[in-house]
């Protein structure tokens, strides 16, 4: 399983009938069990890219490749939760075929144990992104997309989080794509880092991170992000 | 117990009324409670406002079905919008009591006539409203269900039909209530029963208190219908909403 991307350009056409260039001369691949980390100026069209790789916008100039019958797994900016199912069948609806064993482990996992038979608008929003990975994750994805994730979610729970997602990855070989903000995020879970430019957003830099996930040291983690503060990249 | 003083201070007034008009021009309760136990002790109460909550049920469940899939389909697509609105438009505004009578030229004195025009007078609304409803879907939940892959039937009935589950509600409380009053026009002009005749008849004889008791037996039903269903139907479908924090 692969993901080809190429696209030469996207744009935009405002309400007030201006056009703005969002992307230009994006082009990467993508393997199964690797995990790709966008990371770029707010701004600066990761959501846009994100869109057109999920499939929810044709409208641009290029290819992506994607294997149809892959199963597609997507955490969204905000949580996008349909407020009027409980949180159980908010995952259930999306993963009608995952066996109730996964789905207790994962909410377990996730801390949402208690909350299951809640609406999400008795969640705070914390929580409610924690709805919004469960159900991407509930699906067992071969392509998942994060779209930050970890937004306004405290530090433990963020790094929790992201040893599910690391777990996830090398267990199904999921090809992976995170838009993050958060340089250790990045560091922490990435195989290759995609540093963006500004709009139009054009890949700036392909930074790859040979030591496996699981080996990397706290030390190591270190001077890859001293590093990238050097090339002076990930301003905000 | 509110309600109860309410009723308490209707029928008071009521009387007071009655005691100064007359007995001809507003027969005090017991008069009318009167004609009610009679007519109903014949059968005849319960066979006539039978027959007019059948018509009713028959010509609501038509015209919120139509009106439904047809403002679902003209908030979708915009062709069908731009080819229905002029009629909609039309519809909307035109008189009830033409449509009754032209469903009864054009198809005669039938049941089936009767049925018809009470839900042509209804549909308009229901695909006003629900075609609003449609427009104000949101699309960042049809993201949801595409990216996840969620079949379209399940889509529709997890997350197009709880949003538009307020329309719904709304589209069949106005439009109950107006077929509760279309009705008995269709019936006073082509029906040989049914709550509307019977009115009719009364009205004819100047028969004042037969009037009344059927006027208010109706109102009862109508009463016992819309807080004995309807009301609790709407609460369950926005329960969800009770419940946030």
């Amino acid at each position: 399983m692969r993901l080809d991307v190429d696209i030469r350009k996207k744009a935009f056409e405002s309400a007030s009938g201006k056009r703005h260039e969002v992307l230009s001369d994006v082009s990467f691949s993508l393997a199964a069990g690797e995990v790709a980390v966008l990371v770029g100026p707010s701004g600066c069209g990761k959501s846009t890219l994100l869109r057109i790789l999920a499939g929810l916008d044709h409208d641009f100039e290029g290819t992506v490749e994607r294997p149809l019958q892959a199963r597609l797994g997507m955490v969204f900016q905000e949580p996008r939760l349909l407020p009027w199912r409980t949180v159980d069948d908010n995952v259930r609806l999306a993963a009608p075929l995952a066996d109730e064993e996964a789905l207790a482990k994962l909410f377990d996992v996730l801390e949402l144990a208690a909350h299951r038979s809640h609406f999400p608008g008795e969640l705070s929003l914390g929580l409610a992104r924690r709805v919004a990975l469960a159900r991407a994750f509930a699906v067992d994805p071969d392509f998942l997309i994060l779209d930050e994730p970890f937004a306004s979610l405290d530090k433990a729970l963020a790094a929790r989080l992201r040893e599910q997602i690391a777990t996830l990855v090398a267990n199904r070989s999921a090809m992976t794509l995170l838009v993050t903000h958060e340089l250790d995020d990045a560091v922490r879970l990435g195989d290759r880092l995609f540093f963006l430019s500004a709009r139009p957003a054009r890949i700036l830099r392909v930074v790859p991170i040979a030591t496996p996930r699981a080996a990397r040291s706290e030390a190591e983690i270190a001077t890859i992000k001293a590093d990238l503060a050097l090339l002076n990249l990930a301003a905000d | 117990m509110l309600r109860l003083l309410s009723f308490a201070i209707f029928l008071a007034t009521w009387w007071i009324a009655a005691l100064l008009a007359g007995s001809t021009k507003l027969p005090a309760p017991p008069a009318v409670m009167q004609v009610v136990m009679s007519e109903a002790a014949s059968g005849a109460l319960f066979f006539n406002i039978g027959v007019t909550l059948a018509r009713v049920a028959l010509a609501f469940s038509l015209a919120i079905t139509l009106g439904i899939a047809i403002g679902y389909l003209m908030g979708r697509v915009r062709l069908a919008n731009r080819l229905g609105d002029p009629w909609l438009i039309l519809l909307l505004n035109l008189p009830a009591l033409v449509v009754i009578v032209l469903a009864y030229i054009w198809a005669g004195l039938t049941e089936a006539a009767a049925i018809t025009a009470i839900a042509i007078n209804k549909v308009p609304a229901t695909i006003v409203t629900l075609r609003e409803g449609t427009r104000a879907l949101d699309t960042s939940l049809d993201e949801m269900a595409q990216v996840f892959a969620i079949p379209r039937w399940r889509a529709f009935r997890h997350i197009v039909l709880p949003q538009l589950a307020p329309y719904i509600a709304a589209a069949a409380r106005s439009g109950l209530s107006l077929v509760w009053k279309i009705v008995l026009v269709a019936e006073l002009l082509g029906r040989p029963n049914g709550v509307g005749f019977e009115i009719g008849v009364a009205f004819q004889l100047f028969d004042t208190p037969r009037l009344l008791a059927y006027a208010l037996s109706f109102a009862a039903v109508v009463l016992v219908i819309e807080t004995a269903l309807v009301q609790p139907f709407e609460a369950r479908l926005t329960r969800w909403r009770l419940r946030a924090a």
